[in-house]
């Protein structure tokens, strides 16, 4: 359902084109932001609408569309008791601003969506893997990493074993 | 000369050493990280002036997993996250996908849910007291703790037939319905433990080595608090009052009285105080639930294939350890599309590295312990 709130229209007076699309799905509100711009929106959100907490941060794989990742943020106020999600679409081998400047938890966050992903965060401190060995290739989450799939030559050097299935 | 440079922290292809510093491995294998973490310290004498956490050891694609099961097969598989805390993770999930079903679990499933979920609050907060005084030297608390703990587990034996990993609730409600003598049991229980409560606090709250160890120890101040996005007993010790039970009530929460503790310093006994005043709130809301336990079915109207529409959905719940939310897409077939775990212990264990600087050795046990992280949830 289409959304347009005194929030969104907040939102749409400072940053005009720049908020793409504005929804509700089961009653949380979700805005499609402009990539380019995430964070000069994220300090926005965090000093101006008091979204000062930071949820989450992931990703969703749609490989068939044309801009591949959703990155996600989900956002939160304490003074207003309200929930936010904000969403940026970036294609394959496309970055995404770094938001660690705004949220210090963005730090591992983005990692991880890193880790998982291969969205690769500009401006973050120490961009590497997290969860995953720094040397294992491939990223997980996408959706045409298969189940089964793993790295099976660092599996072989660093495990001795032929698989780790 | 030996090279001193060494390799791996933040910010730093290679680190040099100060003539006095060394670097040491804390962990992965290391009684008072409570699991495989590894902390990366270097050191000053005995003072950190640089820490890193190398996690992932236990990484076992969760997420990855959720994909490729249906809605109810992955119900199992959340409860192996925080697997000190099952019934929370739990509740979690059928919630979270409750919401993206439209549906809603009877009034008698929400009230058992209630219950259980705090009996297991309080059996993960027993786990943390015993095992974060024994880290800093004291012994006897885990005997006491451990011995309320199991009373608490063989209830949950009683009611579906696990102890840990119990997989109680079910998408819609529940599976099974309260056995006979449940809630003399649970009131028994309750009825005994605010002593018990007392008595642990008898054994710590004004113990001399007890505050020498924990004052003053890994403060984290509340603006810091929420930049790190640390929930739970971390964020209210530091003062900020915001529960999620309160702020956006679930399950049954919005029928009880009880309070948010809350810390004033941030330091490590604020969090203990915290968490023992949680433990005595949590009592009282099984007690007020227990007595009024209202008839009727436990399993709302889902049906054996769910099929949530397109979109999406975040709900959180307030764990034991803090904030734990699900964020599920779904695309309209029987297995997620995507489902996002919101890890409390992980976020919160990002504050650590913050926390430690220009402390002891030591005092690193004593900040992990009052983390209270399970590396199952953190790695998943």
């Amino acid at each position: 359902m289409a959304l347009d709130n005194d929030l969104v229209k907040r939102f749409k007076a400072r940053f005009g084109d720049k908020i793409r699309e504005a929804w509700t799905d089961r009653k949380q509100a979700i805005l499609v932001v402009d990539r380019e711009s995430l964070s000069e929106i994220a300090v926005y959100c965090r000093d101006d609408e008091s979204f000062d907490y930071l949820v989450d941060l992931t990703a969703v794989d749609w490989p068939k569309r044309e801009k591949r990742f959703d990155v996600v943020l989900n956002l939160y106020s304490f003074k207003k008791n309200e929930r936010l999600r904000l969403k940026a679409y970036a294609g394959e081998g496309e970055s995404c601003p770094s938001v660690t400047g705004v949220w210090s938890t963005a730090n591992w966050l983005e990692r991880e969506a890193y880790d998982m992903f291969g969205i690769v965060f500009e401006g973050h401190p120490g961009l590497k893997r997290i969860l995953l060995p720094d040397e294992w290739q491939g990223h997980p989450l996408r959706k045409d990493y298969d189940i089964l799939t793993q790295d099976t030559a660092w599996v072989r050097e660093n495990l001795g074993i032929e698989s780790g299935q | 000369m030996a090279d001193t440079r060494i390799s791996g922290f933040p910010g730093a292809e290679q680190t040099v050493l100060g003539a006095d510093e060394i670097i040491i491995n804390m962990g992965p294998q290391h009684p008072s990280t409570h699991g495989v973490l590894r902390v990366k310290l270097r050191l000053d004498g005995e003072r950190i002036v640089d820490s890193e956490c190398i996690i992932g050891y236990l990484h076992r694609g969760v997420e990855k997993i959720a994909e490729h099961r249906s809605y109810q097969q992955f119900g199992p598989y959340v409860d192996r996250m925080d697997y000190v805390a099952a019934v929370s993770n739990g509740l979690g999930y059928c919630e979270a996908v409750e919401k993206l079903l439209g549906a809603e679990a009877p009034m008698r499933a929400k009230v058992v849910r209630t219950i259980l979920t705090e009996l297991q609050r309080i059996s993960s907060h027993l786990l943390w007291l015993g095992t974060h005084a024994i880290d800093i030297g004291a012994l006897t608390p885990l005997f006491y703790c451990l011995r309320e703990r199991e009373e608490i587990l063989k209830i949950f034996e009683k009611y579906c037939g696990a102890r840990l990993t119990t997989h109680a609730f079910r998408i819609g409600g529940l599976q099974y319905d309260t056995y006979d003598g449940f809630e003399q049991e649970v009131k028994r229980f309750c009825l005994d433990f605010v002593h018990r409560v007392d008595e642990y606090e008898q054994l710590l709250t004004e113990n001399r080595i007890w505050i020498a160890r924990t004052k003053g120890v890994g403060v984290l101040t509340a603006a810091d608090a929420i930049d790190m996005g640390a929930t739970g007993p971390v964020l209210r010790g530091s003062g900020v009052k915001w529960d999620i039970r309160k702020a956006m009530p679930y399950a049954a929460y919005d029928k009880y009285d009880f309070e948010i503790p809350i810390g004033k310093n941030g330091d490590t006994y604020d969090r203990y105080v915290v968490r023992m005043q949680e433990m005595r709130q949590s009592n009282r809301i099984c007690l007020q639930a227990i007595e009024d336990i209202p008839a009727g079915p436990i399993m709302g109207k889902v049906g054996k294939v769910l099929k949530p529409p397109v979109g999406e959905v975040y709900h959180s719940i307030e764990a034991p350890k803090g904030e734990l939310g699900y964020y599920i897409v779904s695309d309209g077939t029987t297995q997620p599309y995507r489902v996002r775990i919101r890890p409390p212990s992980f976020i919160n264990l990002e504050a650590l590295d913050k926390m430690i600087k220009g402390h002891l050795v030591a005092d690193v046990v004593a900040i992990i312990g009052t983390l209270d992280i399970v590396l199952g949830e953190v790695d998943r």
